[in-house]
């Protein structure tokens, strides 16, 4: 079952915190929201679960319109951030509350709590209380909850934010496997971790000031962000203002070869160019600058390059002899590798 | 470096900071003595004077006399059961208002809240006045009665029963429920009520299986204090004018002011402190056994 939002604007008090958004979910898609906090992901998410109102526009599950419909009657599962466990239930009773309300007959209940225990690794704490758990621990038996009602589709805020790095890294490769394992539950995923996003989905909706920006396949965004924002937010980006001309931009009164069917001679535009694609030394698309800051990075340095009065970022593996600040340093990049963005967005 | 080495080095002996064991109990004297003073003096009073009728001598007489008394009997019961019924309405009632104002959004709820906060601060006899001025003889809900009905009487005269008593207790004491649940309430995460509803559940089965499991220490800490404050309870009762309702400080209050027997309003006394540490002991147990 899809998901899809239809002209879904949300609004407290007088002010938008969700504007007009148009998206489609196709039924077993894992879709992220990704944004920064403020942007209205979160509230695209509760206005699915029926936890806020829409000012106006419809949310559609598959073909019924739920708008309307109190959330437990959506048939939907949700994990959130704080886990939210019932403290005094043990494990297999948090997982098995779903089911009790939705009056699934007692022996049911029994194997599909231990289905979803087995899914989600915790089979071991089926007798414990939640207090007892560790948070990845915790998380897991939200999962299980969750997918222990079978919903068609499966709401995620901010899963991970509250777990350290390590447990998250391990539990982004569970959700992995549980989609693989489960193709046919939706998935709508919020999140500010852009790692999150390009890991775990088949889309990434990027969201900004309450509106929607961009969406598309990571690839898509990565490779051809449409926007500055979406450039930045999904992996960074040199964001540099040219000008074009015949086979290519001027920047900083450098000639640069790039690809610009897109935008007509003599029209303002930006430059967007990942800071792994730039190579230190000579190559094609030469720029030249001096050092501003240099940071070692275990694997790789980062360079700030001051290219005449604008800053280009670049990550390289990991100098032996490094350029000390002030020295003149010469970076290139491929062709290819640029993206033209609209005018005016990289001043930003 | 070597003052830095001294300082952390562990000292044998008392830990650092506390003061001597002999010191220590100096410091306890003061508060001790003061409690002795103005407390248990008066006590140790109240029970030496229960044990010396008035015939002379010591001798457990009076208990005998007040115990076998149906009058006693009687103020025993009314006390309990209306302490108990009290506390039930409170709890039910204190639950039913404070989920509403912290669960269900509605312009004014913060206003509301605080209100509860002033409430507290009311004297008891200040809302059975207010009572008395809506539902007593000569109130508004009678006299509205016998102007738009004409009749020399109006219907309500529960006030000076013990049904006026209870409804008196129920609305005074509530908040005193509410407040604690306010906090409790509070300090659950909203999330699991949105989850909650979110795998099918109804508000009834969420406000059973979540909320109020919760709310359990919260409940059994208001309901413990309004039990012992309703056994206390004095102004209420002698304000609402209910003359057949004898509680037992209202008994107290008979024997040594009208009927001069101080022995046997001590035995009282005695009895009614008995009951309140015993029901408070009982809570304890009961709250720890509960994990509360």
């Amino acid at each position: 079952m899809g998901i899809r939002f239809d002209g879904v604007t949300v609004a407290y008090d007088g002010t938008v915190v969700l504007d007009a958004l148009d998206l489609t979910v196709a039924p077993g898609e894992v879709m992220a929201l990704l944004g920064p906090s403020g942007s209205g992901k979160t509230t695209a998410l509760r206005a699915v679960a029926g936890f806020v109102r829409p000012a106006s526009g419809r949310v559609f599950l598959g073909d019924r319109d739920v708008t309307d419909l109190p959330p437990h009657r959506r048939g939907i599962g949700m994990v959130v951030q704080s886990y939210a466990l019932f403290p005094h239930l043990r494990v297999e009773d948090n997982v098995a509350f779903g089911l009790k309300a939705r009056r699934v007959p007692r022996a049911e209940i029994r194997t599909r709590v231990a289905e979803a225990l087995d899914l989600t690794g915790m089979a071991a704490h089926a007798r414990r209380h939640p207090r007892e758990l560790s948070g990845g621990q915790q998380q897991r038996v939200a999962i299980a909850r969750a997918l222990a009602v079978r919903p068609d589709v499966l709401l995620l805020d901010e899963p991970l934010s509250a777990l350290d790095a390590r447990l998250r890294s391990g539990m982004l490769t569970e959700l992995a496997r549980l989609h693989r394992e489960l193709p046919d539950v939706t998935m709508l995923y919020v999140t500010h971790d852009q790692v999150e996003a390009l890991t775990l989905a088949d889309r990434i909706a990027v969201m900004d000031r309450a509106r929607l920006q961009a969406c598309g396949t990571p690839r898509e965004l990565y490779r051809a962000p449409a926007d500055a924002f979406t450039a930045s937010f999904v992996g960074g980006a040199n964001l540099l203002p040219v000008t074009v001309d015949g086979k290519g931009a001027r920047f900083a009164g450098t000639h640069v070869e790039l690809d610009t069917t897109a935008a007509a001679a003599g029209a303002r535009a930006t430059l967007c160019v990942r800071p792994h694609l730039v190579g230190v030394g000579d190559g094609p698309n030469r720029l030249t600058g001096t050092l501003a800051e240099i940071q070692w990075r275990g694997a790789t340095h980062r360079l700030y390059v001051d290219v005449g009065g604008h800053q280009v970022m670049a990550d390289v593996r990991e100098l032996r002899e490094p350029p000390g600040l002030g020295d003149a340093v010469t970076l290139h990049f491929a062709p290819e590798d640029a993206v033209l963005l609209p005018a005016g967005v990289g001043d930003e | 470096m070597s003052e830095a080495v001294a300082a952390v080095r562990p000292r044998r002996g008392r830990p650092r900071g506390l003061p001597r064991p002999s010191t220590a109990l100096l410091w306890a004297l003061p508060p001790t003595a003061l409690l002795a003073v103005v407390f248990l003096y008066p006590l140790a009073l109240v029970v030496r004077q229960s044990v010396h009728p008035d015939t002379g001598g010591t001798s457990l007489q009076p208990y005998a006399d007040v115990l076998a008394s149906g009058a006693f009997r009687e103020a025993l019961w009314t006390t309990v059961w209306l302490a108990l019924a009290s506390t039930a309405g409170c709890l039910v009632l204190g639950f039913a208002l404070a989920l509403v104002i912290a669960f269900v959004p509605f312009p004014g709820a913060r206003a509301v809240s605080r209100f509860v906060d002033v409430f507290l601060s009311f004297p008891s006899f200040l809302i059975t006045l207010a009572l008395v001025f809506v539902y007593g003889t000569a109130g508004l809900a009678n006299g509205l009665w016998t102007d738009l009905t004409g009749a020399a009487e109006g219907p309500f005269r529960f006030l000076t029963t013990p049904w006026g008593v209870l409804l008196a207790e129920i609305t005074y004491f509530t908040p005193f429920v509410m407040r604690p649940l306010l906090a409790a309430f509070s300090q659950l995460d909203t999330a699991q009520v949105e989850v909650a509803g979110s795998l099918g559940a109804r508000a009834p089965m969420i406000v059973r299986r979540v909320i109020l499991p919760e709310a359990l220490p919260a409940l059994a800490a208001g309901g413990s204090l309004v039990l012992v404050l309703c056994l206390n309870e004095f102004g209420i009762v002698l304000f609402t004018g209910a003359k057949d309702v004898t509680t037992l400080p209202m008994l107290v209050y008979g024997k040594a002011i009208l009927e001069s027997d101080y022995p046997g309003a001590c035995v009282v006394a005695v009895v009614n402190v008995l009951i309140s540490v015993g029901l408070y002991g009982l809570y304890r147990v009961v709250s720890r056994r509960a994990g509360a």
